[in-house]
This record gives structure tokens, sequence and C-alpha cells, in this order.
């Protein structure tokens, strides 16, 4: 196995968010802004590297009719552990990210991982599958943010781009733009797979 | 706030899958036919509204008590897995004829952030334990709106023309958007 598979899979051909379309509760919550976005895509790379490479550790112990159970209590303890340090470090970020820190727990992307890959895999390739997935996961979200707050609020990073005659299109700040742009995000990138695959 | 302002507020104002983004992968998921969600509607109604009287009870009685909310997200995780488990094995024992209708969605249901949200934010809320139980309903039966409103949309979307990247997924987001849209006209009812 290559690194450089693992990588292209987990941003490009098996992005988490375009093509595998899990996990998709937090995309569509937290990408109001882009600080919410890169901070969300912290915690979630924090939580799938550290979590694989436990599973991975354990992997040859666990038994195989309750692993997931014991794969969701290795979630939750490093979730829980990523919220008390942003609860303690990054006040702003805690408060405004809110009940999906908690959820992390049950994204699926997290809990597919661990299933499909940390525990069949190296310790060291499995660290680099959810280095590799994490940043799919950001990448993806990070567009989005950044289209959403420079289209909803006219401003990127809290930075107003456009002066005070800009008139923001609100509606893109709100649930109906993240349905939406994903949504049509999500047929961009079908286009351009579909098109090198192709070629 | 009284229960009648909590059902109107969780079915229809902060609908959870059109305005709080939970329960979006089974929204997704299992949309495609109108009978899979039915299925699923009846499903997380039952364990959502079960969860969350039951995490209510654990986190007031034991977690409050001894001083350990922090161990709040692993304690509800666990709680809602067995639960999904209990509930399977015993529909299975009792009534046949509705596990057979939502059987296979019962496994489904341990990673459907709505019941794990709609638990937490009740904490949140300092709800009691009526208004707890009011709430999981409203959420779980504005889950089931949403999901039977989509379903109904996918299934005309089937026979109509869609340009070929958008078709599946990114139609139903896009579909979505726009009943969102409707949604949002509900602000203001309470």
């Amino acid at each position: 196995m290559k690194l450089s598979t693992i990588f292209k899979n987990g941003i490009i051909y098996e992005n988490p968010i375009f093509v595998q379309l899990i996990g998709m509760c937090s995309v569509l919550a937290i990408t109001n802004t882009v600080q919410n976005s890169v901070g969300m895509s912290g915690a979630v790379i924090a939580v799938l590297v550290l979590s694989n490479i436990v599973i991975s550790i354990m992997r040859k112990f666990i038994p195989a009719k309750i692993r997931i159970p014991i794969f969701i209590v290795v979630i939750a303890t490093f979730v829980t552990m990523v919220e008390m340090f942003m609860k303690a470090y990054a006040q702003p970020l805690y408060l405004s990210l809110g009940i999906f820190i908690p959820l992390i727990v049950v994204n699926c992307l997290i809990l597919a991982r661990a299933e499909s890959f940390a525990s069949k895999n190296g310790v060291f390739y499995s660290a680099m599958d959810g280095l590799a997935m994490g940043l799919g996961y950001s990448v993806a979200v990070i567009i989005l943010g950044s289209i959403r707050e420079i289209l909803g609020s006219g401003s990127f990073w809290g930075i107003s781009l456009f002066g005070e005659a800009f008139q923001p299109a609100a509606v893109f700040v709100g649930p109906p733009g993240a349905f939406i742009l994903l949504g049509i995000l999500i047929g961009l990138f079908n286009a351009f797979i579909k098109n090198r695959a192709t070629n | 706030m009284s229960l009648f302002s909590i059902m109107v507020s969780t079915i229809l104002v902060n609908n959870y899958v059109f305005a709080r983004f939970l329960g979006i992968c089974p929204f997704l998921g299992v949309s495609n036919k109108m009978e899979t969600a039915t299925g699923m509607g009846i499903a997380v109604t039952f364990v959502t509204t079960l969860a969350s009287v039951i995490t209510y009870t654990i986190q007031k009685t034991i977690l409050d008590t001894l001083g350990l909310q922090y161990l709040q997200t692993i304690v509800f995780i666990l709680v809602i897995a067995s639960l999904v488990q209990f509930v399977e094995l015993a529909l299975k024992k009792m009534s046949p004829t509705l596990y057979s209708a939502m059987g296979v969605y019962l496994p489904l249901i341990t990673t459907n952030c709505i019941v794990l949200g709609v638990a937490i934010l009740n904490i949140q809320q300092e709800f009691n334990l009526l208004q707890t139980a009011t709430s999981a309903v409203g959420a779980s039966l504005g889950f089931f709106l949403a999901l039977v409103l989509i379903a109904s949309l996918r299934e005309k979307m089937d026979i109509a023309d869609i340009p070929e990247a958008l078709v599946g997924f990114p139609i139903t987001l896009i579909a979505a958007g726009l009943m969102s849209i409707a949604f949002a006209g509900f602000a203001g009812l309470v």
C-alpha cells in the first residue's frame, strides 16, 4: 500500500463528503463561517486520527461480535477529550459549534473508517488514513464554508470584503443555502470526476 | 415554555432536519421510497422518545448527583446503543408484525444523530421530564414529516429529466434546500 494512494483516496476519489456522502449533518450545520469550518475540521481530524490509532492497536484483541460498541466507546472518549480541550482553550469556537462537537460521536465517517480501515491495518497506515480522510472532510467543509460566508455575509474569516454598499444574500448563511450549495458542489464534483474517468 | 409551544416549535419552526441539520444521513439514505421512509419514521419516533426519557433520568439521578457531567457524551451514546439492541430483541419477541415493519431500520438508528442530539439539547435547555418527552415526540414527528415529504418528492423525481451530474443526492439536497425555505416561513409562529 502506498501513502500517496491513501491520500488521493481520502481527498479525491473517496472524499467522505463529495463521494461517500457520510457525516453530512455537521457539514451542513457548521459551514456558516470559515472560522467554524476550520475549527470543526481540526476537531474531526484529531478524533479520526486518534481513534484510528487506538483501534488499530487494539484490533487483535477486540472480539468481532462486540466490536461496534467498543469502537463507539473509543470514539466517544476522544470526542469528550476534544470537547473539554476546546472548552478550555477556544471558548468562542466551543460556543459557536455547540451541539455539533458531542455529535462527532455519531458522525458515520469516523465509525466507517474504524470499521473498514483501522480494524484491518497497521498503526501507521491507520493514522495516515485518518489524516487523509480528515483532510478530505476539511477540504469539502472549508470550500463550502468559504462560499457560504462570502455570499451570505460578504466577508471572509470575519473580514468584510465588499464594503458597505454590498447587500449579502442572507439565505446562504441559513439552512436553505447550505442544502442548495452542497447539492450544487456535489453535482460539480460528480461532473469533474466523471470527466476525468472518461478521459 | 408550554407543552403546546414546544410541540409546534420542534415540528415546524425548528424542524430538526430543515433548521437544525440533525438526522441528515437517514434523511438522504432511506428517503427514496415512501415505504422505507415510513418504517424509518416510526422506528425513530419510538427510539428517540424512549432514549430522551431514559437519558434525562440518568442525567438527573446519576450524572448530576455525582458531578460526572463530563461523561455525558459517552454515557448517552452507550445508553442509546444498548437501548436500540434491547428494543430490537423485545420487538422480535413481543410483536413480530411491528418488528418486520421497522426491524431493518433499528440498527441504523444508533448512528442517527437526531437521537443523541435531542437528548443533549433537552438537557441543555433545562426541560423537565414532561417537556423532555414532548420535545422528543415533536422532534421525531418533525423528522417523520421531513422524511415523508422528501420521499414523496423523490418518487416523482425518479421519472423526471435531471442533468446527469445531479441525479440522486445532489438534486435531493437542492430539493431539501427549497423545502427548507418553505419551512423558514413558519418562523415567528411560536
